[in-house]
């Protein structure tokens, strides 16, 4: 009998992820609906430590794997780890941060438990007994409600920023587990951090995003500039990622990230349809742009018509007044 | 080498979507296109082959319209291609990824390509199921990729930077954008795509039966999300809209 809603608690050098929060948070309503444990799982290097602030976010039980081969991450070694850990206790879900780590790790212990998962998920609910997740699909232009109604655990990875974290101070049982790392066949030959202050884009509160209207790569500046007044990530639409301004890995969008940021302020992004598909479930949206017929009007909450140039940089001022 | 493709036939990006009688997506008169990522991995594949010799499979798991997406990997310069026709069955991805491991294992292979996530369903998993179920190593969101010796070394994207990966071959390897740029196919790789073959499957041929390939997820409704209004513009001069910007965003959206 699977028993136990699960988070896996995704960290990085020794910081657990807000989204790993967020989801013991969500987890812990589901969990007393349907009168199962929430645990969390948590893998990593000198890790033990940690386990105590996943009982500050409603986690009955921690189980931790603490081993020097997983200091960092690796696709299979992550997978071996978890997946032995399911055979043993035998979950009945599993929810995972939709991340650049959380995404990898979940289709391969999916797939090994030979289980549904659903991806990049913006809602959970229960009925009629089970786990109901939302996710867009078509780049957000269809919503659909979905289940993994026999196998177990059934698994999802969900947005981050879509729940809130709500502590609910439990002292959560520790259980420390021996697991199998096993082989891991992908072998690290370099790893290449770019030096930032800013939130990684996918998981940032606020993006500040540029397009065509920034007319050039020096003028990215002007957005960071304002991006670091509240903490923002900086984004890009495809036009200024294909003018070569500013690297791909900033680009949001159908064919870049999407993303599901507090807010959202568009500067000189027209709105074309396909980046409305990768940030449109932001919560708030602004849109500074010249032209007041621009598609980015449509979905903005806040517009102003006017020229970027003149208008961030006066903004970055305003802010720093109103957050002082 | 030989490389095989995974590809998808996938709704165009500009595409609007309605749902039909019975509240799914429908699908008639919609224009198809190849999923842009599997298109990184198409190219890729030719230019690993015209640098080190070999040939280049294209593989789809659609109806019979995804004929023509396979014809424009051809066209490109793929050497042959394969499609498994699975009827209107419904699939997830653990149903797609049973079908094409089933049809690779067939074939002979030293590498596996695919786009890291199709744009219509977004779910950026059936190639790593693809991976396990070959019980080969996978490499995902991958932005640059030297094949030499057997092994295969790719860079990563992963947060805040990148991570340069080994493996031996064979291997899964997903593309992300920024990997290339895709060729546009030429007036004559179009006319040699119409004679190049292309093998069309059925469940059984590639030994499966429906009950190896029932999904594991359950949609369980399909909807249009509500469409956002639009909000205020603020009026007045760049001073005083950016002043009242940041005042509405702290006091009124409590964003900031």
């Amino acid at each position: 009998m699977a028993k136990g809603i699960w988070v896996f608690a995704e960290q990085l050098g020794g910081q657990i992820k807000k989204v790993s929060f967020e989801l013991l948070s969500e987890g812990r309503k589901a969990a007393d609906t349907l009168g199962e444990e929430l645990c969390a799982v948590l893998v990593g290097k000198d890790v033990a430590g940690l386990a105590a602030s996943l009982g500050e976010y409603g986690a009955d039980k921690v189980y931790v794997v603490d081993n020097a081969a997983l200091e960092n991450y690796s696709t299979d070694g992550y997978t071996n780890v978890i997946a032995d850990l399911i055979k043993q206790y035998e979950p009945s879900a599993l929810l995972l941060g939709c991340t650049v780590t959380g995404r990898d790790l979940a289709a391969q212990v999916a797939q090994r438990m030979q289980t549904g998962l659903m991806t990049d998920c913006i809602g959970m609910e229960v009925a009629d007994g089970q786990l109901v997740f939302t996710r867009p699909i078509y780049a957000g232009k269809v919503i659909v409600k979905a289940c993994v109604p026999d196998a177990r655990p059934a698994m999802a990875t969900i947005r981050p920023n879509t729940f809130p974290v709500a502590s609910n101070a439990k002292a959560a049982e520790v259980v420390t587990v021996d697991a199998n790392v096993g082989e891991v066949r992908q072998v690290v030959k370099e790893v290449i951090r770019v030096a930032s202050e800013r939130p990684e884009l996918t998981e940032a509160d606020i993006i500040v995003s540029g397009g065509r209207g920034m007319k050039g790569p020096e003028n990215f500046k002007i957005l960071e500039e304002l991006a670091d007044v509240v903490g923002a990530a900086v984004g890009a639409s495809r036009a200024a990622v294909d003018a070569g301004w500013i690297a791909q890995s900033f680009q949001v969008g159908q064919t870049g990230k999407t993303v599901s940021p507090v807010l959202y302020v568009a500067c000189g992004i027209s709105g074309a349809i396909q980046h409305l598909a990768g940030m449109s479930s932001a919560k708030c949206i602004v849109a500074v742009n010249k032209d007041e017929e621009a598609n980015i009007f449509k979905v903005a909450d806040y517009g102003v018509v006017g020229d970027l140039f003149d208008v961030v940089p006066i903004l970055k001022e305003e802010v720093k007044k109103v957050i002082a | 080498m030989k490389i095989l493709v995974c590809l998808k036939q996938t709704f165009d990006t500009e595409a609007k979507i309605v749902l039909d009688g019975n509240g799914k997506i429908d699908r008639k008169g919609v224009s198809m296109i190849v999923n842009p990522y599997d298109e990184f991995a198409v190219e890729e594949a030719l230019k690993i082959v015209e640098k080190d010799g070999g040939q280049v499979t294209v593989i789809s798991v659609g109806e019979q319209q995804a004929q023509d997406a396979l014809r424009q990997a051809l066209a490109m310069g793929a050497d042959d291609a394969v499609l498994v026709d699975a009827g209107d069955k419904e699939l997830d991805e653990y149903s797609t990824a049973t079908i094409l491991a089933k049809a690779i294992s067939g074939m002979e292979y030293d590498l596996v390509l695919g786009g890291f996530r199709a744009i219509d369903d977004g779910s950026a998993q059936v190639a790593g199921r693809v991976a396990e179920i070959l019980n080969i190593p996978v490499v995902n969101v991958v932005t640059k990729l030297e094949v030499a010796g057997g092994k295969a070394v790719a860079t990563r994207e992963i947060e805040g930077g990148n991570e340069v990966l080994e493996v031996s071959l064979p291997a899964v390897i997903t593309a992300q954008k920024g990997l290339n740029e895709p060729r546009y196919p030429s007036m004559k790789g179009i006319m040699k795509a119409k004679k190049k073959p292309l093998a069309k499957k059925t469940l059984a041929d590639v030994g499966l039966d429906d009950s190896q390939i029932a999904p594991k997820v359950k949609a369980i409704s399909f909807s249009l999300p509500e469409a956002r209004q639009a909000g205020k513009v603020i009026p007045g001069e760049a001073a005083e809209a950016a002043a009242e910007l940041a005042k509405l965003l702290r006091e009124e959206a409590k964003v900031i």
